[in-house]
């Protein structure tokens, strides 16, 4: 038996489904076009100057030729050191918040602080760290006063995938290991984090690589115009891809001429970028083969 | 106290922030027993259980007032150690919640948590406890996979060797069974029967007939009373009050 009055209304329901629908699919799309456009453009006019030379050489001729590779190993190491500066504090304050903070004033004040350090500008970050790490720590403009200020700028990022990673973990786990006469830090090493990990890497890896890009903590705190060595100390300065990037498309005299430069060193920044981040889904894929999750 | 009593528990009272969710209750438990604890959704039996090994400790705002003993001590007094304590009661809880490791390491967990290292001890209590929770056949050819590719009967018997394998005095069940097909229950059920030789067991459960087939001892709670307790097979043929025998026989809850 057929409910005669029920066919209008299903047609429109199913009509209204196929609009909205329609409307998602265009907002998807619209992300995957963005970045093949910028892509494109990028690969277009940075292509050419792609070649083994320009990745393993420094510039030459006032940077109108030449390689990148100081910028390279620079931001190689300001990442590096960001990551080790920044993934314990994080992981462990999102420990303490998650884990032990009872609620109160004392959590509310902090998560505040945590959440109003994301929303500071990165120039600001730079600002800091210039006159908190450079001078009044007296660093130098070095890769440790960068790296640090990198770290500061990814805590929050870090801290924040951290929590997420740890709210994903059944309250049945620290239930059970609880339940089998664990204590609070036993429960935590041995059944949270590692369930918790490939969340935390992701997160935390995706938070530096962000923070790779940055130029203007780096401009002010370890990155010089130019510089032919490679360091040999923390206490170096460097050249960061970022800032080259800027330095070339901004300040030279002949911009027109190092155009493909530019284009071709933000390809391989970009390439940096999603290295990392593919790094950082192999890294979680191994994880959690390993975990049995 | 009497030899065979091996948790006593007297005028408990317990609060979460200001609602009284246990009202002065006052129950034995036998030693090599099976004690059901019974009643509608929201009763009390499960908090009630989870007093029994201070698990209500990681709430917070949470008040308990009384005395638990356990082998004539009080566990609730300042100078008991919970993580030793929690390794004398274990506890299987409502979901089979087995830790993402191997089956093996689930096992040893308890073992190696409490700072055992010795590699044969631990693998020969693995087995043991395997055995006593008649999951042994079923895994033994793979005991390093992992633990969630088991069904959820076979999980919710990883988690009872899980607990075997400390060696506790008492488990407490929270309706260990709520959540698995009528053959695994079955089983759970044979289990019971099996450790209750050696083991005190307190099964919270929603399912009156299986409070009636393993149970010694029933307990009926009722908003956040103690209404009844008897021998099983009295509690459910001559119950005393009225309100015991609405309940059992379905009327209400």
């Amino acid at each position: 038996m057929t409910n005669q009055f029920a066919l209008p209304s299903i047609k429109y329901r199913k009509f209204k489904q196929a609009v909205f629908f329609t409307l998602l699919r265009f907002a998807a799309i619209i992300n995957g076009t963005a970045i093949a456009i910028i892509l494109f453009f990028l690969l277009k006019n940075g292509y050419k100057v792609i070649n083994w030379t320009f990745l393993t050489q420094p510039p030459m001729d006032s940077m109108t030729r030449g390689g990148i590779l100081p910028c390279i190993i620079g931001t190689l190491y300001l990442s590096l050191g960001a990551i080790v500066i920044a993934l314990p504090i994080g992981i462990i304050s999102a420990i303490y918040l998650n884990e032990y903070a009872r609620s109160g004033r004392v959590l509310r004040i902090i998560r505040l602080g945590i959440n109003n350090l994301a929303g500071i500008p990165s120039v600001v970050f730079g600002l800091f760290g210039l006159a908190f790490f450079v001078i009044y720590l007296k660093m130098g403009v070095s890769i440790l006063a960068g790296a640090l200020t990198l770290g500061l700028l990814s805590l929050p990022v870090i801290i924040g995938a951290t929590e997420e990673a740890l709210k994903t973990v059944p309250e049945t786990y620290r239930e059970a290991s609880l339940g089998l006469g664990a204590t609070r830090l036993q429960t935590i090493f041995r059944v949270v984090l590692p369930c918790a990990m490939p969340g935390i890497l992701t997160g935390a890896i995706l938070g530096i690589s962000r923070a790779a890009g940055e130029t203007a903590p780096v401009m002010f705190t370890a990155a010089v115009f130019f510089t032919p060595d490679l360091p040999s100390s923390i206490f170096d300065e460097i050249m960061a891809l970022p800032y080259h990037i800027y330095v070339l498309a901004t300040a030279g005299t002949e911009i027109e001429t190092t155009r493909p430069l530019q284009y071709g060193t933000s390809l391989v920044l970009i390439a940096l970028v999603f290295g990392m981040n593919l790094g950082a889904i192999l890294l979680r894929a191994h994880l959690k083969r390993r975990m049995h999750i | 106290m009497d030899a065979d009593l091996k948790m006593l528990v007297k005028g408990l009272n317990f609060f979460y922030d200001n609602f009284h969710a246990l009202k002065n209750i006052s129950l034995d438990f036998q030693a090599s027993h099976v004690t059901a604890l019974i009643g509608p959704s929201g009763c009390g039996k499960s908090t009630f259980l989870r007093c029994l090994n201070r698990m209500n400790d990681l709430i917070p705002k949470i008040r308990v007032k009384g005395k638990v003993l356990l082998d004539n001590q009080d566990i609730y007094d300042p100078s008991v150690n919970v993580a030793i304590l929690r390794s004398r009661i274990g506890m299987v809880f409502q979901k089979p919640n087995p830790f993402p490791k191997t089956i093996f390491e689930n096992v040893a967990y308890g073992l190696r948590v409490s700072g055992i290292k010795d590699k044969t001890f631990i693998a020969d209590r693995v087995t043991e406890s395997l055995e006593q929770a008649a999951l042994w056949n079923e895994v033994k050819d793979r005991i390093y996979d992992s633990a969630l590719e088991l069904s959820g009967g076979q999980q919710q018997r990883l988690c009872i060797a899980r607990a075997l394998a400390v060696k506790p005095e008492v488990i407490l069940m929270d309706e260990p069974a709520s959540a698995l097909d009528p053959i695994a229950t079955q089983k759970i059920e044979e289990l019971i029967h099996q450790l209750k030789k050696t083991l005190t067991i307190i099964i919270v459960t929603h399912n009156m007939q299986q409070a009636a087939r393993v149970s010694d001892t029933t307990a009926f709670f009722y908003m956040g009373n103690l209404i009844e307790t008897d021998k099983t097979d009295i509690l459910f043929t001559k119950p005393k009050l009225k309100q015991t025998e609405d309940y059992i026989t379905g009327r209400f809850g």
